[in-house]
């Protein structure tokens, strides 16, 4: 593998900050956050009950994403994951495209590592370009963030436009505090349910 | 359009009676005039899949949405959701997987054989209550026996439609 082994440790952007900026503004939008410490960045921006942050499934965070703007076709969803995690469930860009939903972004934290099973070295340190393949795949209005004047316009598209967006977000490799959500799967089920759905929706 | 068969019209009456208005596929052979009569019908959201195991995901995130669903596929298939079964078991969620077999009864290609011969215990081990049908006079009652444990139990389920009841694949063998 032809691998720059350490330019993503001189990225400008950090992925605290990152989530924090684009999640300042989420309003009522849903969250879906991939394993890991994208799971833990979005944690940190605030446990939210209409957060669903992921501690397996991998592969798995865009197509959750989509199930749940089809389901709500008048809330914003948007799915904040690694570039691990969304390199496991390529094909799931395609079926985001087969589906165009107008109310899905999806944000790939792009470290270039596998950051939680050790930094090893992603596809994309090498020549494989997340932005391109989601373009590929489909889906017509893809951002590459890159540069804190990037993000600033990211947070723009992400309240103004019409989806399904991705952004590609080049983030410095390190390795953070953990700010953990909480992990019981079916209390989160049923947490998120409950703040959307009303009390019904769980005790039916 | 191809019409359904009329076990295949049973299972489309099934998931409308409980409200199951999301179908995720991959295609199976077997499948095919559910999946035209889903496709047709503008109030059911098809959703070709890449893979089986997005649909798990899917369905777990309509779920979260409010949303209802079922999951097509062929056995082969079932292999290919072995980990994401975990999201499933783990929250809790609802599934209803309808899986068409392969490999099973008079299979002429071996190379279906080794799934088709693992699905329902590759399922059970996974937490996925398993139900089979061989005839297609059973197919209404046990596709709703196991659409209401899903909704109603918060259980993973699968219905695995006999071979014997699709008809072995031949190639003009
Ligand atoms: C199916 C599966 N394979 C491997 C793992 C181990 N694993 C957990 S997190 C992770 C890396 C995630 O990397 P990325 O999505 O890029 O997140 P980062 O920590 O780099 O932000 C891996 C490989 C797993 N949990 N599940
Ligand atoms: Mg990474």
């Amino acid at each position: 593998m032809s691998v720059e082994s350490s330019r993503s440790e001189q990225y400008p952007l950090r992925r605290r900050e990152v989530v924090g900026r684009l999640l300042a503004d989420r309003g009522d939008a849903l969250v879906v956050a991939g394993l890991g410490a994208p799971a833990w960045d979005v944690t940190a921006a605030g446990d939210d009950p209409l957060n669903f942050p992921l501690w397996g499934a991998m592969g798995g965070a865009v197509s959750m994403g989509l199930g749940l703007a089809l389901a709500q076709p008048r809330r914003r969803v948007i799915v904040i994951t690694g570039d691990g995690e969304m390199l496991m469930g390529l094909g799931s860009l395609a079926t985001v495209a087969a589906c165009q939903p107008s109310n899905l972004a999806i944000v790939v934290l792009d470290n270039e590592r596998y950051g939680e099973t050790g930094m090893q070295h992603t596809h994309t340190a090498g020549d494989t370009d997340l932005v391109a393949i989601a373009g590929a795949a489909g889906i017509s209005r893809v951002h590459r963030v890159l540069t804190g004047e990037h993000l600033n316009d990211a947070c723009v598209h992400l309240v103004q436009d019409t989806g399904p967006m991705f952004f590609g977000v080049k983030v410095r490799a390190e390795a953070l505090p953990l700010v953990l959500p909480p992990k019981d799967g079916a209390w989160l089920k049923d947490r998120f349910r409950l703040a959307l759905l009303g009390e019904s929706s769980v005790n039916g | 359009m191809n019409e359904p068969a009329s076990w295949q019209q049973d299972i489309f009456d099934v998931l409308m009676d409980h409200d199951m208005r999301m179908v995720a596929y991959v295609p199976d052979a077997g499948h095919i005039g559910l999946i035209d009569a889903c496709q047709s019908d503008p109030d059911v959201t098809t959703v070709p899949l890449t893979t089986e195991e997005e649909g798990i995901a899917l369905l777990s995130g309509a779920w979260l949405g409010g949303a209802r669903g079922a999951l097509l596929m062929q056995s082969s298939g079932a292999g290919n959701c072995m980990n994401m079964l975990s999201l499933a078991k783990v929250c809790r969620f609802p599934l209803l997987m309808l899986i068409t077999m392969r490999g099973q009864w008079g299979e002429f290609n071996p190379w279906q054989v080794p799934m088709g011969q693992t699905t329902a215990e590759m399922l059970k081990l996974a937490g996925v209550i398993t139900f089979g049908v061989d005839d297609g006079g059973d197919v209404r009652d046990t596709v709703g026996a196991a659409a209401r444990m899903s909704v109603h139990g918060n259980a993973a389920t699968a219905v695995l439609i006999s071979q014997r009841l699709l008809g072995a694949k031949t190639f003009g063998n």
